[in-house]
């Protein structure tokens, strides 16, 4: 990782930071540096209060994110330490539910366990690289990672509460909070759909470990294939409801233009005639080796990148080394799970001195590929437009 | 090639280790303090500067009505036209 373990708890600032894309805004690419916190090698903080904190770009050489480089996100300066999480419980109710149950960890370990190897991405990831410019947390190419992620279904952890058929959506909720009670909490809501589906757990490990405090431990909903505002850190509450949710979280935050990006599964108790919530994740690649500014070998050289999906699964990678003009297709490496990064990697050959300029383009199993021009949409979601990077071959 | 960067990162670490609270202090100006106090009481005030500068008037306005009316910060009508000129002036798209 370029050393930057030996950067401890040392900063380096944007100057410093070669590889932050020149295409982040100026204020962000002085604002981000690297700062070492609990649990967590150095990485890109963005914010201190709450904590945001992108996984620098090196860290996709590999399909698995370690916890202590996987990436921070919260809305809410209210952010639980361990203290506040001893004596943990869950606890499911709702006006649709049988009954209430409250869960402790080891009744959660006491049900069927299951794994999921899956992507945990902020919808704003690459926000900061939107042409144009959106606010927001201006995250460039490290708002995600994919881990190994160890539970019980959610639809079992909901069983022994009893679902009562007129139930539509499941509310969640965690211990993080807001500063002001004026401010509305953190809440949000999975159709049933999605909540019954086999590959959402909850999530008791990360990557055979407790998850880090800040990745939400100690249990966190696990949700694959849609992006990580629905994956409830800290998750305390569950409410089986007959009603939608109706709050900010919901209703304003986390929209997109009704049917501009492709959905599975419907989210019908939250669609609107203009905006529907957004859920699944969009293809998309990135490759972290070589990096931006890098000088490189005219002997040849290898790039190195993950791809991934909202759940079909990566058909290929196509890696341009002369911006865009020509293509050729990546070695695919291990298939983890169609929820997973998949590693992709292309050996260069011989190539003459002179600047290159690199892209990447995934291709699904259900054939949607990367977009072209950022699908613009108002608060800065699903860019997967095809990362440009130049390096100099010497 | 990938040790010259470390060797720069390290490098450059060394010098600027005694920047450790606050990276880039907000600019100085009419109506920092408001800004400072009105802000900072929900979240840190690197989100002003990493919102910058590529922000109109206009959406400067709607990111403090934002922060009034859906996360309810107590923030009186005199001071979020203070907010909005200082961060138009200082954080703001620079003018075409």
């Amino acid at each position: 990782m370029l050393g930057l373990g030996a950067l401890a708890s040392h900063e380096a600032t944007a100057a410093t930071l070669p590889w932050l894309s020149p295409d982040l805004p100026d204020g962000t690419r002085a604002e981000a540096h690297l700062v070492q916190t609990p649990e967590k090698q150095p990485l890109i903080q963005l914010s201190d209060r709450p904590p945001n904190l992108e996984t620098p770009i090196q860290a996709f050489r590999t399909d698995i994110t370690p916890n202590d480089q996987f990436f921070v996100r919260y809305h809410l300066a209210g952010v639980p330490d361990m203290k506040a999480m001893e004596g943990w419980k869950l606890r499911v109710d709702g006006d649709a539910a049988e009954r209430s149950v409250t869960y402790t960890q080891q009744d959660l370990n006491d049900l069927p366990q299951t794994e999921v190897i899956a992507v945990c991405q902020c919808s704003g990831n690459r926000r900061g690289l939107c042409e144009p410019h959106v606010p927001g947390v201006e995250w460039g190419y490290g708002a995600m990672g994919c881990a190994s992620w160890h539970g019980p279904r959610l639809r079992d952890v909901l069983t022994r509460a009893g679902i009562k058929p007129e139930a539509v959506e499941i509310w969640i909720n965690g211990a993080d909070h807001p500063v002001l009670d004026a401010t509305p909490a953190f809440h949000k809501s999975l159709p049933l759909s999605k909540a019954l589906a086999d590959e959402t757990i909850v999530a008791t490990s990360m990557n055979g470990s407790p998850l880090p405090l800040w990745n939400g431990y100690p249990v966190r909903l696990v949700v694959p294939g849609w992006t990580s505002t629905y994956w409830m850190k800290h998750l305390t509450n569950i409410t089986v409801s007959a009603k939608p949710i109706d709050n900010f979280w919901m209703k304003k935050a986390y929209r997109v233009p009704a049917g501009m990006f492709p959905v599975s599964k419907s989210f019908p108790t939250q669609e609107d005639s203009a905006t529907w919530p957004i859920t699944e994740i969009t293809v998309n690649s990135v490759i972290a080796t070589p990096i931006a500014g890098e000088e490189v070998e005219r002997s040849g050289f290898t790039v190195r990148g993950v791809a991934w999906d909202r759940g079909h699964g990566i058909l290929r990678v196509e890696i341009s080394l002369d911006g865009g003009k020509s293509w050729q297709d990546a070695l695919l490496d291990r298939d983890l799970s169609p929820y997973a990064f998949r590693a992709f990697r292309l050996d260069t050959g011989p190539l003459p001195r002179g600047t290159v300029e690199l892209r990447a383009r995934a291709t699904s199993i259900s054939r949607e590929t990367q977009s072209d021009v950022w699908k613009t949409n108002p608060a800065g979601y699903h860019n997967n437009v095809p990362q440009r990077l130049t390096v100099k071959v010497v | 090639m990938t040790m010259r960067i470390a060797r720069l990162l390290l490098l450059a670490c060394c010098v600027t280790m005694p920047a450790m609270a606050q990276r880039v202090p907000l600019a100085a100006g009419p109506g920092k303090d408001v800004v400072e106090g009105g802000c900072s009481t929900c979240h840190s005030l690197s989100y002003i500067p990493m919102n910058s500068r590529f922000i109109s008037p206009d959406t400067w306005k709607a990111e403090v009505t934002k922060m009034r009316a859906a996360f309810g910060a107590p923030i009186d009508d005199d001071a979020a036209n203070e907010i909005i000129a200082y961060l138009v002036a200082n954080y703001g798209a620079s003018p075409k």
